[in-house]
């Protein structure tokens, strides 16, 4: 491995503008993932192996739904709290932030907004501390950017629903417990549903052969006349708001963890470029290099204030979804361009795992799509802007 | 087991140090402060201990201005029941020391600990001064604690080997490498750490016993000479014209 150390920019002093605690809770989540991911994360990613292994340290830390309330026992944190924590790990991986980012707002987020008192206890502490994992089924193999499309359906049989349909590209699916599952029921209206791993005609079928987000485990849900109990029905969301109120959560989480992504390939790229001789000068004397490692430390310095102005509106319950759109399409097109740039500054050293940028690029082409693509939160903040809906 | 840690505000290991202007003083712009690594192996084995023991308490302590209170709410966080500040500019280990055994004194405490030195200045010599001040039997350089009866059974680090130690209590220790392993604070820690009792004492008035009059970065080293295993001639001639052979 290279011996670069992470000297993460922070150009405009945001640090200014955290609490003591939040620099705590960053400080903490950082120590980790140096010791416990860093070291190693290259060698999993090659291996396309998931560290599940992490699964318990991360719940006693309390990186499972973090912004969640303690009776649930969950930590309490605010939003810019949960943000910094998105952003460390990500510094690390977006595969292994997503497993946490799909745990806490995905599935913990749903049960905690639209469960019955019942589910919250049954399920929350169990998924806080990693004891029970779970993933989220909205996508399905015909229905991507359209979610109301959806053809997974349950029908009514008395004390039960039987479910029947598939969802693909689902983080998690291969190892998780339980899936919180998005279908329509016979008046063709979405609800969620818990369905539990055990589950007659329940399968988790992998997707293999991936190129990104190596260190992650994705797969489908298929359901096969799966029998699931009405109390597995969360009771308080109807319609595509319920999936789409998750989504803010999660896409939050990942305006944040884009910048972490980002620092890390320009802090890379810093170093390198400072150390890196070429006729006779490091690179970084020469001012190509200079232009591209300027425009990254602006792109950043005006993501982080994106999202610690993002942070503060949803700690006031302001945030709207455009808002979140906005800062999800701009966070992660600015790490993906970044990890690009970065790319080209280590030239050949950047395609070699010894280097975290490839890695960074290859997770982002992911991150780019899922969650609202990248084209699609442009329309959403067209259609916000003008009142039209360009994609319906 | 009512434990007092005494902890010490140092720069990240990290840290590219400077010093200010009058050379009196690190320059701590963009400078991280830590816990004394080798005071968080104390600051571990004491909660380690509440934990298994199901009573008692640990205090932390350190002597400083405001500044250091993100490092004792980082304390806390960790696991410490209580925290608190003398506040001093710590100026010199006696003075600091006396800081130390002033607070503890008359509180109960059966263990103090502190680590083997602070990072910063490398001074080894606070916690032999408290135990001293206190008059109290001292162990340096604890790898391990445990518990007999009401004896402490300690191993310090000596050449070649460990030393294996009984003491009465109250003990004081310092720690090193070995006593217990670093812990990050996890989310509930941090969140509770906010609630527990941070007092700030006011420190004796005192002079201190030793001044730093300067403080000097080593000199730059001077550029490596490579020369390869066949030219020994040319290393003899380099070596002959530098007049040191």
């Amino acid at each position: 491995m290279s011996t670069y150390t992470y000297n993460p920019p922070d150009y405009y002093n945001l640090d200014d503008l955290l609490t003591e605690e939040h620099k705590l809770i960053r400080d903490a989540v950082r120590d980790w993932v140096n010791r416990r991911v860093s070291p190693f994360i290259e060698e999993w990613a090659q291996n396309n192996h998931c560290p599940t292994h992490l699964i318990p340290e991360i719940g006693e830390l309390g990186l499972f739904g973090p912004q969640l309330p303690r009776e649930y026992g969950c930590p309490g944190l605010d939003q810019i709290a949960y943000g910094v924590i998105m952003q460390e790990i990500e510094r690390a991986d977006s595969g292994l932030r997503s497993m946490i980012s799909v745990q806490g707002s995905l599935v913990m987020y749903p049960i905690y907004a639209y469960g019955s008192e019942e589910q919250k206890h049954k399920y929350l502490p169990k998924l806080a501390k990693g004891e029970l994992m779970g993933c989220f089924g909205l996508t399905e193999p015909d229905f991507g950017s359209n979610p109301a499309g959806m053809i997974s359906r349950f029908v009514d049989m008395g004390d039960y629903v039987v479910l029947n349909g598939a969802k693909t590209w689902i983080s998690n699916s291969p190892f998780a417990d339980i899936a919180v599952v998005w279908a329509k029921n016979e008046a063709g209206r979405i609800q969620g549903l818990i369905v539990e791993r055990g589950m007659e005609g329940f399968t988790t079928p992998e997707i293999k052969n991936k190129w990104s987000l190596r260190a992650s485990a994705t797969g489908e849900l298929v359901f096969d006349n799966v029998k699931v109990p009405k109390e597995n029905i969360l009771p308080n969301a109807i319609g595509l708001k319920g999936p789409l109120g998750c989504l803010d959560s999660a896409r939050y989480g990942i305006s944040w963890g884009a910048i972490g992504a980002a620092m890390d390939c320009y802090n890379t790229a810093l170093q390198y470029a400072k150390e890196r001789i070429q006729f006779d000068k490091p690179i970084a004397s020469y001012q190509i290099q200079q232009k591209k490692l300027a425009e990254m430390v602006t792109e950043i310095t005006k993501a982080q204030l994106l999202t610690y102005r993002l942070g503060q509106l949803k700690d006031q319950g302001k945030a709207t979804t455009a808002q979140i759109s906005m800062a999800k399409r701009n966070n992660v097109d600015m790490a993906l361009k970044i990890g690009r740039e970065a790319r080209q500054i280590l030239g050949g050293m950047g395609i070699t795992g010894e280097y975290p940028i490839m890695r960074h690029m290859a997770n982002l082409e992911s991150v780019v799509t899922y969650e609202g693509t990248h084209d699609i939160h442009l329309l959403i903040t067209g259609m916000d802007i003008t009142g039209i809906s360009a994609f319906r | 087991m009512k434990s007092l840690v005494c902890i010490s505000h140092v720069p990240d290991t990290t840290t590219k140090i400077k010093y200010d202007a009058a050379g009196k003083g690190l320059d701590k712009t963009g400078v991280t402060f830590v816990i004394n690594p080798y005071d968080e192996f104390g600051l571990v084995r004491a909660i380690e201990i509440k934990e298994k023991t199901g009573s008692g308490d640990v205090t932390v302590l350190c002597v400083g201005g405001p500044e250091v209170e993100p490092t004792l709410r980082k304390a806390l966080a960790i696991g410490a029941d209580n925290a608190a500040r003398v506040d001093m500019d710590p100026t010199d280990s006696r003075s600091v020391a006396e800081q130390i055994a002033a607070y503890a004194k008359g509180k109960g405490f059966d263990l103090i600990f502190a680590g083997k030195e602070s990072i910063d200045s490398n001074g080894s010599a606070v916690p032999g001064m408290v135990a001293e001040l206190l008059d109290l039997p001292f162990i340096s350089l604890a790898t391990s604690l445990e518990f007999e009866g009401d004896k402490a059974k300690v191993s310090r680090e000596i050449d070649g080997g460990y030393e294996k130690l009984e003491s009465s209590l109250p003990l004081v220790l310092s720690c090193q490498k070995g006593m217990a392993e670093w812990r990050i604070p996890n989310m509930r820690g941090i969140m509770m750490a906010r609630t527990k009792p941070l007092e700030v004492v006011a420190g004796h008035p005192m002079d201190a016993y030793v001044l730093t009059k300067k403080l000097e970065l080593p000199s730059a080293k001077a550029g490596c000479i490579y020369v390869e295993p066949e030219n020994a001639a040319q290393l003899v001639d380099m070596l002959h014209d530098k007049g040191l052979i």
